[in-house]
């Protein structure tokens, strides 16, 4: 199957259809809430719950001997959640500071879960088969219901979202001053911390719990790049989350066998990466060919009020004068001067140039726009 | 004597173990402009969360008009020091003075045309009009602070709490500034500023607290603030750099 086959498919085949639809609200709900998560800078938190998720599913396996996905993930949702608090509560009670605090009950639940799994493997009766797709995740898996339930928790999700809207923004601006508005920014923060919590945990079927952070920062990272509003930049990570999900479906599905979690991951670092080079206004690209620009306006005017001051001297502001003396001045070239003709700016007459009297108007002007745009 | 608009007894904050403020008792009395001076570290801005409710003392009350923060707080207005928050983050210079408006709507209930004619007659107030839609990052230092200012005045308040407005500003800002505080005074509000500037403190407030872990003093700028004070606050002996 090419890509071709996949998008004629994709409207036909059921199975299909479900697990494109179902990576694509993923994505767009890990996107939205990946834009908070990002402003408050707290990057690595997605990484920590992702990965405290781990133990949860493992004992609920344990527990129940079903290997049922929504049982799982109710046991990984709790584990999640017990993760989370504790990472609050190592931060507000001791003096580490919370990377410290997002390392540890990481790597802590990370090497228990995988002890719990480890343990199952062992098990000889046991129809553990399966379980290792919460690692690395497995779209193929996904269900209508697991569909459905994404579905609700984004609605939700959106619903609350646009309710506190001003509240969240105020909290992710300045938490402090929130305070003394008198928000209770400890709900605040909590509503959102579960909300990002059960995106999750809601992902770990399909993207697993190795990479689930990267739906959450990827898009929003990306987003952040294009838009100097907050609403927009929580649209466009929803937008760049979605279809993230949606090409990263299509191109595994039409690639035999390669998995889908990783596939997503890596059509969201694309979004990245051209954000980062040709996004307007902060991106790298566009930053150096201003940069350059800029250099050669610099060298131009520089070589313009050199000029200038040459001709003040003279009663005729356009009294021919010898190229020669230019040499004087370091910052010219035949290209520059080449340039301040083309502008209209200065005339040359064999070895002789004279400034026009636009020249000399610009010239005179010059330092009092230069010192305009600074302000 | 007028009436006590913030009064602070017996308090003491501690981050971790040590205190960073012990035992401080302080009557702020309405209508003043009062200056709290002391070096870096001493507890200035601890003092003005504390009274604020952001953070929570070990011990110690602390009254607002008699009544406790959480029930005066609309009577209240902050200027953060600026360094707390990140002017990166996506909004424009009207959308963080429309934050000012947000304490009196609560939750849920958004800004309207209202909130904005606010924010954009303190924004006139501050002088940052024109730069109103201007993207947070893309502001200077004082314009910044003086976005901060405006935020603070949409607020409406009785009594201003100011965290270093002074810091990093030009001579100009500082002027327009210090313009605004004598304003509010005039208008019978109570203004309280961290500064750092000694040299400017008589000329500026007319009530200063000298602050380093514990209260030095508190009092009329004529009658308390001389070298010995100075001297106590700062460790070092002041007569040669400030000159009255
Ligand atoms: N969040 C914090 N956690 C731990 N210690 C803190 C914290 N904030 C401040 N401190 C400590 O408390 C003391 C007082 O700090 P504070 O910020 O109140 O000083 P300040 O007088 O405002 O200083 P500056 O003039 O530098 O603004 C300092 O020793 C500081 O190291
Ligand atoms: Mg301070």
């Amino acid at each position: 199957m090419d890509l071709q086959d996949y998008f004629s498919l994709v409207f036909s085949d059921y199975t299909l259809r479900t697990i494109t639809l179902g990576t694509a609200i993923l994505g767009a709900v890990t996107g939205m809430l990946g834009s908070f998560a990002v402003l408050r800078k707290q990057s690595l938190l997605g990484d920590a719950i992702s990965h405290a998720a781990l133990p949860g599913i493992a004992i609920a396996f344990l527990i129940t001997g079903a290997k049922e996905s929504n049982i799982l993930l109710l046991g990984a949702l709790i584990s999640g959640l017990i993760g989370t608090f504790w990472i609050r509560g190592i931060i507000t009670k001791t003096h580490l500071k919370s990377d410290t605090a997002l390392g540890l009950i990481l790597s802590v639940f990370f090497g228990f879960g995988m002890l719990l799994l480890t343990f199952i493997q062992k098990q000889p009766n046991a129809n553990q088969a399966g379980l290792d797709k919460y690692l690395f995740g497995q779209a193929a898996t996904l269900v209508e219901s697991d569909v459905w339930l994404m579905t609700i928790v984004t609605s939700i999700c959106l619903v609350v979202m646009l309710l506190f809207w001003k509240e969240f923004k105020l909290l992710l601006f300045d938490a402090d001053y929130t305070k003394t508005l008198g928000f209770n920014t400890k709900f605040i923060d909590i509503l959102i911390t579960s909300f990002i919590v059960l995106a999750i945990v809601l992902g770990l079927q399909t993207v697993g719990v190795v990479l689930m952070s990267a739906m959450l920062l990827a898009p929003a990272a990306a987003a952040r790049q294009w838009t100097n509003k907050l609403s927009v930049m929580v649209f466009l990570a929803a937008l760049f989350g979605a279809f993230s999900g949606v090409f990263g479906t299509a191109i595994s599905a039409s690639q035999n066998n390669l998995s889908t979690g990783p596939v997503i991951v890596l059509v969201a670092g694309v979004f990245v990466i051209i954000s980062f080079i040709f996004s307007p206004s902060r991106g790298l690209l566009f930053k150096q060919i201003r940069v350059i620009k800029n250099r050669r306006d610099l060298h131009l005017h520089k070589t313009l009020s050199f000029m200038y001051r040459i001709a003040e001297t003279h009663e005729n502001i356009s009294h021919p004068h010898a190229i020669k003396i230019l040499n004087n001045f370091h910052g010219y070239t035949r290209g520059t001067l080449q340039k301040l003709v083309d502008k209209n700016y200065v005339t040359i007459d064999g070895t002789m140039w004279s400034l026009t009297e636009e020249g000399f108007k610009t010239a005179a002007n010059l330092y009092n726009q230069l010192t305009k745009q600074n302000e | 004597m007028s009436k006590i608009a913030v009064k602070v007894d017996d308090l003491t904050v501690a981050y971790n173990y040590k205190p960073v403020l012990w035992d401080i008792d302080l009557e702020i009395p309405e209508g003043v402009l009062m200056a709290i001076v002391g070096p870096n570290g001493a507890g200035k801005s601890t003092l003005i969360k504390s009274i604020l409710g952001i953070l929570n003392p070990i011990a110690g009350s602390i009254t607002i008009y008699g009544k406790s923060y959480a029930k005066q707080r609309s009577l209240v207005a902050y200027v953060p020091q600026k360094g707390s928050v990140d002017w990166d983050f996506p909004t424009t210079a009207l959308d963080v003075v429309m934050m000012g408006t947000y304490g009196g709507l609560g939750w849920i209930k958004r800004p309207g045309q209202k909130e904005k004619k606010a924010a954009l007659e303190a924004l006139e107030k501050v002088g940052m009009l024109p730069f109103k839609n201007r993207q947070i990052s893309q502001l200077s230092g004082g314009q910044q602070q003086r976005i901060f200012l405006a935020r603070a005045l949409v607020q409406d308040a009785s009594i201003y709490f100011m965290d270093e407005p002074f810091q990093g500003v030009d001579a100009t800002t500082e002027i327009a500034i210090i313009n605004i505080l004598k304003e509010l005074r005039k208008a019978s509000k109570t203004v309280v500023v961290v500064h750092h500037d000694l040299q400017t403190v008589p000329e500026y407030f007319d009530w200063v607290t000298f602050l380093n872990v514990k209260k030095i003093a508190t009092g009329p700028v004529k009658d308390i603030f001389n070298d010995d004070n100075l001297t106590k606050t700062y460790g070092i002996n002041y007569k040669v750099s400030i000159q009255k």
